[in-house]
């Protein structure tokens, strides 16, 4: 059974078609990039995953289950994760408690727990902050735990972003353009942390990306999306000398 | 140190409780003292809402007429003789055992009636809540001028015999009793749930909505919650206001009392507990002084808070708490809220 599938995905905004049947299986460990010009509808498909939009056609599965029509925060529990395009982390509050906000998936707790503070809840809090804790000092972060989450740099709030979804322990992890905004020197920082967190949390890892050499860098295989269809796939290599791909990204040559 | 909390807890309750007891504070400061902790009860639960899940409730004073009218009405028709319902069901003197069941039984049907409101508004996020409430606000207050049998616009009375009965038993100021346990007990429930990795959900959704779902916050149900919280707890205070001054009228629940509660929390600053109790002990008290002045009054009350919103917008503490903004306190009140005691940096 495969770890992730997703089978015939349609999605129509409006008049407008996003995603026309987008095809993909994955065996759980790779390492795959999803690549495309400016509104391809790359996000939209993680969105379609991740049940941000239901699709209007096709269907989502996770582990051999269907994931189509859940909640957002319900497709998290199933081990799916993500990062944003634009950073999403919650700006006031301190790293730390962003950290610990993503444990809801499963807090062992309910509201009368909360309010009694049985000793039940006082167990589960304590173990969610250590993880928490454990995380930040795993992820290198441990020394901005207190800190508001918008006072640190754009570096550091990505990887407060990829901390916080490894915290639901993802089996999938999907990152829309991790790179975006980061210079030279936090890129490659980027792809050592990306390859780093594979290995060291055995996740499968798909990403949207612009930053070519960040892609053919780091990823396996590669789809291409253009006005919501997949016009090509592949390894790197397959990709870059493949002509539709340098025509959508560059345009046609006039004869 | 987290002792010293309750210390200034038990102080205050003995304070305000044994001097009523001794008789040492006439029965107007009294009343004063009471509101101040009504008070309390409306802005800290409105501020739930408004404040820490940045949603905008407006009609607070619903959820607490009915609140008020519950606890009333079982109040009068268990331990008092009624022209309406006749002669109390119970003996006089349990009023004082009933009496916290009561209240916790009207904030149990304001928090039904919440948890009403919650399901239609929270399905959109947006301005749905605003007019939702402002909506329930009145049919509320519409609906009980139309029942005859609580007293319709008339209004409902005979909870000072309740009242009265208790003190036939043991003469003590109850309701001074009752009003700050309430408190105490509002203020911890609060802090609590904000302090929880549930309950911080809804700063989550505050912060960015779309995250806190996809970061595996059940939005919907934190919403909801957090919603029944504020208006149980906004029932309550409706309940102890009914019984303190011992006669409601669906008139002195309209829209001007959630405005109130309103301008409380903006005064203390959205999602900061201890702003909400510094601004209801400084609005009841400036409601009290501005007495002489009249309906002027409600020209001066609105022109503080233009000023407010011009100066200081973000109320008088902001969102942080009163140990943020004087690190000294933290020494005597060491709070177990995570940014406290992480970064002082980041707090002040």
């Amino acid at each position: 059974m495969p770890l992730f599938e997703v089978r015939g995905l349609n999605h129509v905004f409006g008049g407008l078609k996003a995603v026309s049947d987008f095809n993909l299986v994955l065996e759980g460990g790779e390492l795959l990039g999803l690549i495309g010009p400016n509104g391809a509808g790359k996000t939209t498909i993680f969105n379609l995953v991740c049940g941000v939009y239901r699709p209007s056609e096709g269907d989502v599965r996770m582990e051999g289950k269907s994931v189509k029509g859940l909640y957002p925060h319900q497709v998290t529990a199933r081990g799916i994760a993500r990062t944003f395009q634009n950073i999403r982390l919650w700006p006031e509050m301190t790293v730390l408690d962003n950290i610990r906000v993503a444990h809801n998936y499963h807090l062992g707790y309910g509201l009368l727990d909360v309010l009694l503070h049985t000793s039940r809840y006082r167990r589960a809090e304590q173990e969610i902050e250590h993880r928490a804790r454990e995380i930040l000092e795993v992820m290198g972060l441990k020394d901005y735990a207190g800190e508001s989450a918008k006072n640190l740099p754009y570096g550091l709030q990505r990887k407060v972003e990829i901390a916080r979804a490894l915290v639901v322990q993802p089996k999938l992890l999907l990152l829309d353009e991790p790179s975006a905004g980061m210079n030279l020197g936090e890129k490659d920082a980027l792809i050592m942390l990306i390859r780093w967190i594979r290995k060291e949390f055995n996740l499968t890892i798909w990403l949207i990306e612009h930053e070519m050499r960040l892609v053919m860098n780091l990823c396996e295989y590669i789809h291409v999306l253009d006005f919501g269809q997949t016009i090509a796939s592949g390894t790197p290599e397959v990709i870059q000398r493949t002509p539709r791909v340098i025509e959508a990204y560059l345009g046609k040559e006039v004869d | 140190m987290r002792h010293s909390q309750t210390l200034l807890a038990a102080l205050v309750f003995v304070l305000t409780v044994g001097l009523s007891w001794l008789g040492w504070i006439d029965s107007y400061t009294q009343l004063v003292i009471m509101f101040v902790g009504v008070n309390i009860i409306m802005s800290s639960s409105l501020n739930l809402i408004n404040g820490y899940m940045g949603e905008f409730s407006v009609g607070h004073a619903g959820f607490m007429a009915i609140g008020a009218y519950t606890a009333s009405i079982l109040m009068v028709l268990f331990f008092s003789k009624d022209s309406v319902f006749g002669p109390g069901l119970l003996p006089a003197g349990w009023a004082i055992l009933f009496f916290p069941m009561m209240l916790v039984a009207g904030g149990i049907l304001a928090m039904l009636v919440g948890l009403l409101v919650a399901i239609p508004s929270f399905r959109t996020r947006g301005d749905y809540l605003a007019i939702i409430t402002l909506a329930v606000n009145y049919i509320v207050k519409s609906a009980i001028e139309n029942i005859q049998s609580i007293g319709g616009a008339r209004g409902f009375m005979g909870m000072k015999r309740v009242i009265n009965g208790m003190q036939a038993v043991l003469d003590a100021p109850w309701m001074m009793i009752w009003t700050w346990i309430s408190v105490f007990v509002t203020i911890l429930l609060i802090k609590r749930f904000v302090s929880s990795t549930y309950g911080k959900g809804i700063i989550a959704i505050r912060e960015d909505e779309i995250a806190a779902e996809i970061m595996s916050v059940n939005t919907r149900r934190a919403k909801m919650v957090a919603f029944m919280l504020s208006s149980g707890l906004a029932g309550i205070a409706g309940g102890l206001i009914a019984h303190i001054l011992g006669y409601i009228n669906p008139g002195s629940f309209t829209i001007m009392k959630s405005t109130e509660a309103l301008v409380m929390v903006y005064l203390g600053g959205m999602g900061s507990l201890s702003g909400s109790v510094l601004s209801a002990v400084l609005f009841t008290l400036a409601l009290e002084l501005l007495r002489p002045l009249q309906i002027i009054k409600w020209v001066v009350v609105p022109l503080l808070l233009i000023l407010l919103m011009l100066f200081r917008p973000e109320g008088l503490l902001g969102q942080r708490e009163l140990t943020d903004v004087f690190p000294g306190l933290r020494r005597i009140f060491g709070s177990k809220d995570g940014r406290s005691k992480e970064g002082t940096h980041a707090a002040v």
